[in-house]
């Protein structure tokens, strides 16, 4: 039974300029302790499918159009907010970008660190604060007996990430979701950072969702990968069929697209075009404007995430009806 | 400029384009516009303004004459609003202590503005340790009670009206001076101002075309937000005989009236308290949509 | 912490002086004051003033006799009550005021920050135009125009209180709300503004994620930064209050310390008017001092500046 499955997710704005569909008809599983990765250009709806998930979206002008994420026979979506408030911080935790911008500068680590512990398992204040003292020795953090009364300002970009995967995880929760917990910190302490997360979610057993626009990122870390695009899943597949058997344009695209994978004093391969503007209606396949493949069909059927392989599953019409291997 | 290396040419080109750029006011007036009670408030000052500066030569009564046999009338045909303890026409004495109120604001708020504008400007401009100084005694004096020391002043000497202006003028100079120094100081360090000093302009052609278009926005909120709190100070002065000193007449001097006539002729206090909190009404939504209009920060969706 | 004091209390030390000096001058330079010849004082009084001012002294000093007593904490004598000095006046009046003042503070507090946060809450909808509007009428009406309407509607036609007077406790109602509520509608404002700049900040995100309840997200997360421009309003509003309490007092004529100020403004009592002043500076500074390291408390970063 998967621990959370994601059905038919479709959220919008609705902004002056019209109505975007950042979210447009997802639906994923992930299993207990699995380690799934969601890539996608800025804009493509992996961190709005994520925060539809937990109730983060701002509603207005946010509006959950429709679907449903069932986790442990709730429906995420449509449950009450008292219950939503109960699975939220305790078994589902959530750890952001920013961590300059997502501690509060005027209330000392500790007291952050331990919320959870208050108000999931009701724990008595100083029992609170010696588990928060030991879950920033498990991050890694020098003095924590001491450190834990600092304020945020006083620590470092990955120091305070820490604090964040600490806090995180302090009420052992069943699923992390890690929305590109790198992409702000310094390129050395980023690898630091990913191990620190694969070390906790391999002693506690966490299922991880890891969202990121840097495929190499995902590579290293995750079983399974989505790769989205313009509010969609292109493809879904384990992380080793996806790079060697992409079976979608795009994914082929950002995998070239990889810096280090690309031969030396050539010129750096970018995918042509722009995303597409997400207000406005898309005939098609969203990619085809960009798509070195793109037929007629695949400029005018809508696209569906099909199974193509066990375990793999592309929207691409071409991978669907003839096989294409892009 | 001929001859000149290329990158000079773009560089001035591209401070040709900031000076042109005025596509930041139409923004804000098309915002501006779109606040309707933004728009109201500017529109219900512009009536009264009208009423209190042109209204008075059109009326019967002239605020002074008294009618002592028709003391403390309630509104009615002869008299519109009223008569006072004197017989005086209340309407005239409204118009014309509006007059007086609005003028009061004007320039008080001129005052204020010089100074401050003058005062930040430098402050911000120079820098350095001269910029230290002069915010550290304008934090000092923001922590006197200034109120009180203005009233000092009207105690002790005397009830001149340009002593009034000054004064209350010397009382809001303190908030102008710091928004403009926060503009001028966080717009010198922008690189813009860098490329003009490194091409040579002169600061005064600095100083003019590109710093004064960038603080004037604030300072034009600011302005407008200062008119109503000086009249309030005005009329708190007057309140306790300490500002506009009969046969004129202000706001101020009527409300005191008003209040101590209260219990036979509520009109007395009624009207001018309506005008008076419509006209502070009016600026301060003026004001307060002038800001939203420039700050596009401030938007609320 | 305790050193940031200690350094501001060494800055509030310029402020008097000046505020000293200042008014000394004033005293000498005040036409029809106690050195103008011309003005007609009862001899006793004059024989006080002389004593106390030693006039036949050279003028430096008179200033350091002046700045000597004022460190003693000596005000003088009155100019219009023989044989009492501004010390016992103020020492009578200054209570009434103080009450006067801090219901007035705790009506503006309660009131401002609950239609603040509330308005915050939903911007733009009902909760936020309702609370917005009434802030927006409190700025724009004066007290002086509030107040005799209060007394109108309240005292004279519902007879529900004294129209003025300070015997009962009913009696502080009316005032205090007067005054409070001109207060209240700026801490409202600034109230809503902090909020909503702090509510759509990342770490309030964070908070939900967390599993914390709105009543969490609001008390414990969000008020911390949300008052932030509230508290550094409460200074100029403490003199603000201070100034605005000799409307009140004088409309509803409450015995304290700001009606006597004003009255000793209008019968020209110098020393009665400069003693007080001198006194509200040295308070007002105090209580900016208070302000400031309330601020600090509430903004751990400003300790580092």
């Amino acid at each position: 039974m998967a621990l959370l499955e994601a059905r038919n997710v479709r959220t919008s704005f609705h902004t002056r300029n019209g109505v975007v569909r950042a979210v447009n008809d997802v639906s994923f599983t992930i299993d207990k302790g699995e380690t799934l990765g969601i890539v996608g250009e800025s804009g493509s709806g992996k961190s709005v499918l994520c925060y539809s998930m937990l109730g983060l979206v701002p509603q207005p002008p946010g509006r959950i159009e429709g679907g449903q994420a069932l986790f442990d026979g709730t429906d995420l979506l449509s449950c009450p907010q008292m219950q939503l408030n109960r699975i939220r911080g305790k078994r589902i935790a959530m750890i952001f970008q920013d961590p300059m911008t997502s501690l509060n500068p005027y209330m000392r680590i500790q007291d952050q660190l331990i919320e959870p512990l208050l108000i999931h398992d009701k724990l008595d204040h100083h029992v609170a604060v010696e588990t928060g003292i030991q879950a920033l020795k498990d991050v890694g953090i020098q003095d924590a007996a001491s450190r834990i009364r600092a304020y945020p300002h006083e620590f470092s970009g990955g120091m305070r990430q820490r604090v964040m995967i600490a806090m995180a995880l302090i009420t052992k929760p069943d699923l992390l979701i890690a929305d590109e917990p790198t992409t702000a910190l310094d390129v050395t302490v980023q690898a630091q950072i990913l191990e620190l997360i694969r070390q906790r979610q391999q002693e506690l057993g966490t299922a991880v969702i890891l969202i990121s626009h840097d495929l190499g990122v995902v590579a290293g870390f995750c079983d399974r990968v989505l790769v989205m695009y313009a509010g969609r899943i292109a493809e879904s597949a384990t992380t080793g069929d996806l790079f060697r058997d992409p079976r979608h344009p795009y994914t082929r695209a950002l995998q070239r697209s990889i810096p280090a994978l690309q031969p030396r004093g050539s010129e750096l391969f970018t995918i042509p075009g722009m995303p597409p503007d997400l207000s406005k209606p898309i005939g098609g396949c969203a990619f085809a404007p960009r798509c070195g493949h793109a037929i007629d069909s695949c400029r005018e059927m809508e696209t569906q995430l099909k199974m193509i392989e066990t375990r793999h599953a592309s929207s691409c019409l071409r991978a669907q009806k003839e096989g294409l291997k892009p | 400029m001929p001859g000149a290396p290329s990158s000079l040419v773009q560089a001035t080109a591209v401070l040709e384009a900031a000076e042109e750029g005025h596509s930041l006011w139409k923004d804000a007036w098309y915002r501006l516009r779109k606040n309707r009670l933004a728009v109201a408030g500017g529109i219900v000052v512009l009536i009264l303004s009208v009423l209190c500066f042109i209204g008075p030569f059109f009326l019967r009564y002239s605020y002074e004459d008294q009618n002592l046999s028709l003391r403390q009338t309630p509104p009615g045909l002869q008299h519109w609003l009223g008569t006072d303890k004197l017989g005086r026409d209340q309407l005239s004495r409204i118009l014309y202590g509006g007059r007086v109120s609005l003028m009061v604001g004007l320039c008080a708020t001129a005052v204020s503005l010089t100074i401050g504008v003058l005062y930040g400007a430098i402050a911000g401009f120079v820098g350095g340790k001269l910029d230290g100084v002069m915010m550290r005694v304008v934090d000092i004096l923001y922590s006197l009670p200034f109120t009180i020391f203005v009233i000092l002043l009207m105690v002790f000497f005397g009830r001149n009206i340009i002593l009034l202006f000054v004064a209350i003028g010397a009382v809001e100079w303190l908030t102008m001076a710091r928004i403009v120094r926060g503009q001028v100081s966080s717009l010198r360090k922008q690189e813009f101002i860098e490329a003009a000093i490194a091409l040579g302009l002169r600061r005064r052609r600095i100083i003019l075309r590109h710093m004064i278009p960038n603080v004037l926005g604030p300072v034009v909120v600011y302005t407008t937000l200062t008119i109503p709190a000086v009249m309030l100070l005005e009329a708190f002065l007057s309140f306790l005989g300490l500002g506009v000193q009969p046969p004129m007449s202000s706001w101020g001097l009527l409300l005191k009236e008003g209040a101590e006539m209260m219990e036979e002729a509520p009109w007395l206090l009624i009207y001018p308290g309506l005008l008076f909190s419509l006209t502070l009404f009016s600026l301060n939504f003026l004001g307060d949509g002038l800001r939203d209009a420039l700050d596009p920060r401030a938007s609320k969706d | 912490m305790l050193r940031f004091i200690f350094r501001r209390l060494l800055q509030t030390v310029p402020v008097l002086f000046i505020v000293a000096t200042m008014t000394f001058f004033m005293m000498r330079l005040a036409p029809g004051g106690p050195f103008d010849s011309e003005k007609n004082v009862t001899p006793e009084i004059r024989k006080n003033l002389e004593a106390y001012y030693g006039l036949n002294l050279p003028l430096y000093r008179q200033y350091l006799d002046y700045l000597g007593r004022l460190l003693r904490g000596d005000l003088g004598p009155s100019f219009k009550y023989p044989n009492r000095t501004v010390n016992e006046l103020i020492k009578e009046a200054f209570p009434v005021s103080v009450e006067l003042g801090t219901y007035a503070l705790i009506i503006a507090l309660i009131l401002g920050l609950t239609a603040g946060v509330i308005a915050s809450l939903k911007p733009n909808s009902f909760f936020d135009y309702v609370p917005s509007a009434a802030a927006m009428i409190g700025i724009c009406l004066p007290t002086f125009v509030l107040g005799p309407i209060l007394i109108l509607v309240f005292a004279l036609n519902l007879k529900w209180f004294a129209a003025s007077g300070w015997e009962f406790g009913s009696d502080r109602v009316l005032p205090a709300l007067t005054l409070g509520f001109y207060y209240a509608a700026y801490v409202a404002r600034l109230t809503r503004g902090g909020m909503l700049e702090i509510l759509t900040q990342d770490f309030i995100r964070t908070a939900r994620a967390k599993g914390a309840s709105n009543v969490r997200i609001i008390l414990r997360h969000a008020m911390r930064g949300g008052v932030l421009p509230v508290v550094s309003f409460l200074g100029p509003a403490m003199a603000g209050l201070i100034s605005g309490s000799f409307v009140i007092e004088t409309i509803f004529n409450i015995p304290g310390l700001g009606r006597y100020f004003v009255t000793s403004a209008f019968n020209r009592d110098y020393t009665m008017v400069l003693g007080t002043v001198l006194f509200y500076a040295t308070l007002i500074t105090l209580l900016n001092l208070v302000v400031d390291v309330v601020q600090v408390w509430l903004n751990p970063k400003l300790k580092f500046e």
